[in-house]
């Protein structure tokens, strides 16, 4: 079986920040692998160990600068990546999930992979979306919010577990090829060893653009606008104690006794 | 067309409350587009459903009787055909784990652009200005589409829906095709239960990621035994195996609802806050004075964990 990996580099933000036009202020900002891809990374590895996978490849739509964190990747296992670039994503603030659809699904035909894994969300943007789109543009069945997969397939089917609101899972099979969706917790993901640092050095990583995959570049053209970027109003009339530790503290306990639940 | 099909949220019997706010989104969508609102019911009690949901503001609703329990191969190609027979501008779903099930790919099957989580929305012509947030809610941005759209939105951010309305109740007769369907929903399973019920306990010492490792949790069990209050947490605590599922608090948690919730290094993400906000005092702990915690909280402290929490553990032993 021949797993694909959809990973992003997520841009996480510091405490204090600002915002410029419809950006975060570049010197506000950090990278790092996304969280949710970080799991479906560690299930590809793990089926590749139990003997299931026989080859473990990840894909990122993503810059030069991304290369870093994408290599986490393969130095946890996976064996080759694959990076979407191209002149005409350079300066895109929104990329939105019908654009990258369009350009992973492309990646996913060349690929011909049994199964996509993608992260439930990415951390940054947040929509949810780009796996279970991608799934029905390139006619794969899928299953979002995916927190058990099953090890053991039974024939063309993977046996998983959906993880719904309020503690209930949902026992479902996939008819593959599939993509799922892969919620954390699902697995823990190991940190990748200073040999796996290394190795992934000299791993293959393929840079195409989209001439290269046959995707016009109007497929980067979002339908979806991003216009305003602000700090929320806080509705809030928290009442903030401030001081050291001691008389912060302080202050808690005695509202804790004022409520009568402290002994 | 001006129109906003609306598609409903159910599961083992019952209609989730996001079916009711959902009403309410979609007439005030119908009622900036100047159409009609419909509502799609599909599988389960349909009739009971639309009973239920034949609330003021709904038109119409299209009943599809096919199955017991959700599915998205169903639900896809219903809705599908329901945008091809009513041409609605809009087709709005909740932004459960379900609707993230489908309406990625209904989208996708019609050509439409999707915009997800949406917490706020206006329609100025064929305008859609959706609002929604970034960074873990640190951030707010609006995003604007140009005609039809799937779009979905968060729960709990649009009041229920109530009153009696007139709809006409119809049942859609949808072609369901057997062959496409691909996945199979064998059952459920409710996770979390075990000796403890964190949605009884008075107090919650609730703890995230902002402990950093598992053996500074020790900083927090002290807390909660001097408190005689109950262990709680946010969910990577959970994932990270250094709390069991029963004490994980959240959309994919326990609700819990106790007289005093500490948040301590929380930063409150929607599917935390899902699960608390219904405390009757929350205190946050948190470094970040800017945290979305601090929006529901009613008193906080903008200071490190490691310094507050052993204070505070010290003034009750
Ligand atoms: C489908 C789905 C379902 C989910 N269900 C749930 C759920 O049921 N429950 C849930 O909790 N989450 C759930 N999540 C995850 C949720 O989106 C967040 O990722 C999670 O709640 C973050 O947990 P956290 O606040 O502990 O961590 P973070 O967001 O990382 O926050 C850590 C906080 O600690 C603070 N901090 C750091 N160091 C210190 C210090 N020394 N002193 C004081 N403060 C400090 C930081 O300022 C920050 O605010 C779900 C996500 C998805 C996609």
């Amino acid at each position: 079986m021949k797993i694909l990996v959809t990973v992003k580099e997520v841009a996480t933000v510091e405490d204090e920040f600002e915002i410029e036009g419809t950006e975060i202020a570049d010197q506000y900002l950090g990278a790092d692998l996304n969280e949710w891809d970080d799991y479906a990374v560690e299930e590809a590895v793990q089926l590749q160990e139990a003997g299931v996978a026989d080859e473990v490849v990840t894909v990122t739509i993503g810059p030069e600068d991304c290369e870093q964190t994408i290599r986490q990747a393969l130095a946890k296992g996976a064996d080759r990546a694959v990076r979407v670039w191209d002149d005409s994503l350079e300066g895109v603030d929104l990329l939105d999930v019908n654009a990258k659809t369009e350009i992973l699904s492309a990646v996913v035909e060349e690929e011909d992979p049994d199964l996509v894994l993608t992260g439930v969300q990415a951390g940054d943007d947040s929509f949810g979306a780009t796996g279970v789109s991608l799934a029905e543009e390139i006619g794969y069945q899928w299953g979002a919010v995916v927190n058990h997969l099953e090890h053991e397939f039974d024939g063309d089917v993977a046996s998983v577990r959906r993880e719904l609101e309020g503690g209930v899972e949902e026992l479902t099979d996939i008819e593959l090829p599939a993509a799922l969706t892969i919620q954390t917790g699902i697995n823990e993901p190991r940190y990748a060893s200073l040999r796996g640092i290394r190795q992934a050095q000299r791993k293959e990583l393929d840079v195409k653009s989209l001439a290269d995959l046959g995707v016009d570049e109007s497929a980067v053209d979002s339908d979806l606008e991003l216009t305003d970027m602000y700090e929320p109003e806080s509705e809030s009339d928290v009442t903030v104690w401030e001081g050291s530790a001691d008389e912060t503290a302080a202050e808690l306990g005695e509202l804790l006794r004022d409520k009568g639940v402290a002994p | 067309m001006s129109d906003v099909l609306a598609v409903t949220d159910h599961r083992r019997g019952d209609l989730r409350d996001v079916s009711y706010e959902i009403i309410t989104a979609g007439r005030q969508l119908a009622d900036d587009t100047g159409g009609d609102l419909h509502l799609a019911v599909i599988s389960g009690p349909v009739d009971d459903f639309a009973e239920k949901l034949n609330r003021e503001g709904v038109d119409a609703i299209h009943t599809v009787s096919h199955g017991e329990e959700f599915n998205h191969d169903v639900y896809t190609q219903t809705i599908t055909q329901l945008y091809d027979e009513l041409a609605p501008q809009y087709i709005l779903t909740p932004n459960s784990v379900n609707g993230l099930d489908y309406a990625p790919a209904v989208a996708n099957e019609l050509g439409l652009p999707v915009v997800t989580d949406t917490i706020g929305l206006s329609v100025n012509g064929e305008t859609l200005t959706a609002t929604r947030e970034m960074y873990g809610g640190k951030v707010e941005t609006t995003n604007e589409l140009e005609g039809d759209a799937v779009v979905t939105i968060r729960g709990a951010e649009w009041p229920t829906a109530d009153g009696t309305g007139d709809a006409v109740i119809e049942a859609f007769d949808a072609e369901i095709d057997e062959d496409a369907v691909g996945s199979t929903v064998n059952g459920f399973e409710e996770v979390g239960g075990g000796d403890v019920d964190i949605s009884e306990a008075d107090v919650l010492v609730s703890v995230g990621r902002g402990i950093e490792e598992e053996d500074n949790l020790e900083l927090i069990h002290d807390l909660a035994d001097a408190l005689d209050a109950t262990v709680s947490s946010s969910r990577p605590i959970v994932d990270n195996g250094w709390l069991p599922k029963n004490r994980q608090v959240g959309q994919s948690g326990k609700v819990v609802t106790p007289d005093v919730y500490i948040a301590i290094g929380i930063s409150g993400a929607v599917q935390h806050v899902a699960g608390m906000k219904g405390s009757d005092t929350i205190v946050a702990i948190n470094t970040d004075p800017n945290a979305p915690i601090m929006d529901i909280a009613d008193y906080a402290i903008h200071d490190d964990l490691f310094d507050v929490v052993p204070a505070l553990t010290d003034q009750f032993q």
